[in-house]
């Protein structure tokens, strides 16, 4: 569906996004994550064929971004989708239809899946944000787009319209359509993509699932250790692991990943000086710090 | 042809909710009004019928309000479109750039035509209420009305061109007011000018009519004064221009058209959004 292989692009002496190779499939969900800046909506302006690239090669849908063929199947959902307010949800939504050469009586079973069946006949105008973003994945949803290019779709969506917005989006990858979307959230990316793809400074620093990128990161686990009511509990935990940290009243171990067993092992046998332990895997957040930052260095 | 279509009827959508279409009618009505309240006096018992004198004093109007009119609705067009955010989406959809450009066309068209219609239309009904000779100026009407779209037509396309070029709409107003000022004012006090100080040199017979034919607005008032009967009516640089034949200044007129709508599309296409 999409094929980006060495893409480089420069602004004015800038350099927005260097030799990013991606590939997203049928039916694929993928997430773009990345700072602000890292490049994200330059990548996805590309694929749509808005801006042009420096060097590399981009196929979309077999054809070149921007094409006629390309446009055809491909859907966008821009950052904070922007309408005119004279008009409403339904003159929208219908001028849109037409543009695809659908009929325009498609508007209204458009809108009320995704929930604006009923401020249809209002001007946008009036509309809050979340409901414009429904306006623009409404718009997205027009016909059975091939591509999804969807930047930041969930910004300004309470939680029942994003759990709502990501079922649509498994009906969409479960009929074939490839899913490319950008994110900040990365907890609720993390549960509802396929892939991650990390982007930072305009390099691809890292690509996988979650699994997978956990196990790349390979970043130690926090045994957060409550001593027991027995004296001198604290000080007995604190020789047993030279580099534990003191958080108050709790002892933080870290751990490597490879060393967790005999970590465990090695608490349970001060069993009597520990009153409860909690065990915290790497963040999504920890994880994404970490692949950002090595490239920055 | 339907997304054409499509692009038109949202934008006339557009001008209604904006009140751009009362805006314009208002303006061109009772300007119309006013002018053939006014031209009433100095007829008399001249010979020319109510009707061909109000033509004459209308074109005069309708050289400055037109363009303003057509400015005014199109120079926000494109830069509109970038500041709200609004241009992207619509450029991944599969329609051409000219398409954009042909729709948004079609429908500043329709609104200027509504707006030129009431107004002459109502100045033709007040002069045959108070002449009924005034039946013999109807041509004159018919083609004020249709030589005043095409010259809408040129300076929307201008508008589209300078919005494409400055994308933001403050620029793009100060550009709009800036072309009014210099096509529709300036360049006529400069011709003037150059005439009174040419004092019947080389350049009264030889760049001043290509310099009045360059202009749309001038050829407008040219082609309009010299097929009228009424072109005795007329003042200053047209009565100067009289040896330039009508059809010389209809194909001025033609082509202009053509030109700012070429320059516009030829401006959007590099409107990188």
């Amino acid at each position: 569906m999409l094929t980006l292989s060495h893409l480089t692009k420069r602004f004015d002496g800038v350099q927005a996004l260097t030799d990013v190779s991606l590939g997203v499939a049928p039916g694929e969900r993928v997430a773009l994550l990345g700072h602000n800046g890292a490049g994200k909506s330059t990548l996805m302006k590309i694929v749509l064929g808005l801006i042009p690239f420096t060097s590399g090669a981009v196929e979309v849908l077999g054809a070149a971004p921007g094409s006629a063929q390309a446009r055809e199947g491909v859907a966008y959902l821009p950052e904070s989708a922007a309408f005119h307010p004279a008009l409403s949800g339904r003159e929208q939504i219908s001028h849109y239809l037409r543009l695809r050469g659908r009929p325009a009586h498609e508007a209204q079973g458009l809108l009320d899946r995704v929930g604006l069946g009923h401020a249809a006949d209002r001007r946008i105008g009036t509309y809050s944000k979340g409901m414009r973003q429904r306006v623009g994945l409404a718009q997205a949803l027009i016909g059975t787009p091939r591509l999804m290019v969807l930047d930041e779709p969930t910004s300004g969506l309470d939680p029942v319209s994003r759990r709502d917005f990501y079922a649509i989006l498994d009906e969409l990858a479960a009929e074939g359509a490839a899913i490319l979307l950008s994110s900040h959230a990365l907890t609720e990316v993390e549960a509802r993509t396929d892939r991650m793809v990390i982007l930072s400074k305009g390099h691809l620093v890292a690509e996988g699932s979650m699994s997978e990128l956990r196990t790349k990161a390979d970043l130690p686990l926090r045994i957060v250790v409550t001593p027991s009511a027995l004296p001198c509990s604290k000080t007995t935990l604190l020789k047993a692991f030279a580099g534990a940290e003191v958080h108050g009243e709790q002892i933080v171990v870290s751990c490597a990943q490879s060393d967790k067993l005999a970590s465990l092992s090695k608490i349970t046998a001060l069993a009597d000086r520990v009153a409860d332990i909690d065990l915290q895997p790497p963040s999504l957040e920890d994880i994404y710090t970490h692949f950002s930052k090595r490239a920055g260095q | 042809m339907n997304r054409i279509l499509s692009m038109a009827q949202t934008e006339f959508r557009i001008a209604l909710r904006n009140r751009w279409v009362s805006v314009a009618v208002a303006m061109m009505v009772v300007f119309a009004l006013v002018l053939s309240a006014a031209g009433s006096a100095p007829t008399g018992a001249l010979g020319a019928d109510r009707l061909s004198v109000v033509v004459a004093s209308l074109t005069s109007l309708a050289v400055y309000l037109v363009p303003l009119v057509a400015l005014l609705m199109s120079f926000d067009a494109v830069a509109g479109e970038v500041e709200r955010g609004t241009l992207p989406l619509l450029l991944t959809y599969p329609l051409h750039r000219a398409e954009v450009l042909l729709g948004k066309l079609a429908a500043h068209l329709l609104v200027l035509t509504i707006a030129v219609v009431a107004g002459y239309g109502l100045a033709g009904l007040a002069a045959w209420v108070m002449d009924e000779r005034s039946v013999a100026g109807l041509p004159a009407l018919w083609r004020l009305t249709w030589s005043s779209v095409v010259l809408g037509a040129v300076f929307l396309g201008a508008g589209y061109a300078l919005s494409s070029l400055s994308r933001r709409p403050s620029g793009a107003a100060g550009l709009a007011i800036g072309l009014w000022l210099g096509a529709i004012v300036l360049y006529d006090l400069g011709l003037l000018a150059a005439l009174v100080a040419d004092n019947g040199g080389t350049f009264t017979t030889e760049v001043f009519p290509w310099a009045m034919l360059a202009n749309p607005a001038d050829a407008f008032r040219l082609y309009n004064l010299a097929a009228s009967e009424a072109a005795s009516a007329a003042a200053g640089l047209s009565g100067a221009a009289n040896t330039i034949p009508a059809w010389q200044a209809l194909i001025s007129l033609a082509l202009w058209p053509l030109v700012a709508l070429v320059l516009a599309i030829a401006a959007f296409r590099k409107v990188s959004p």
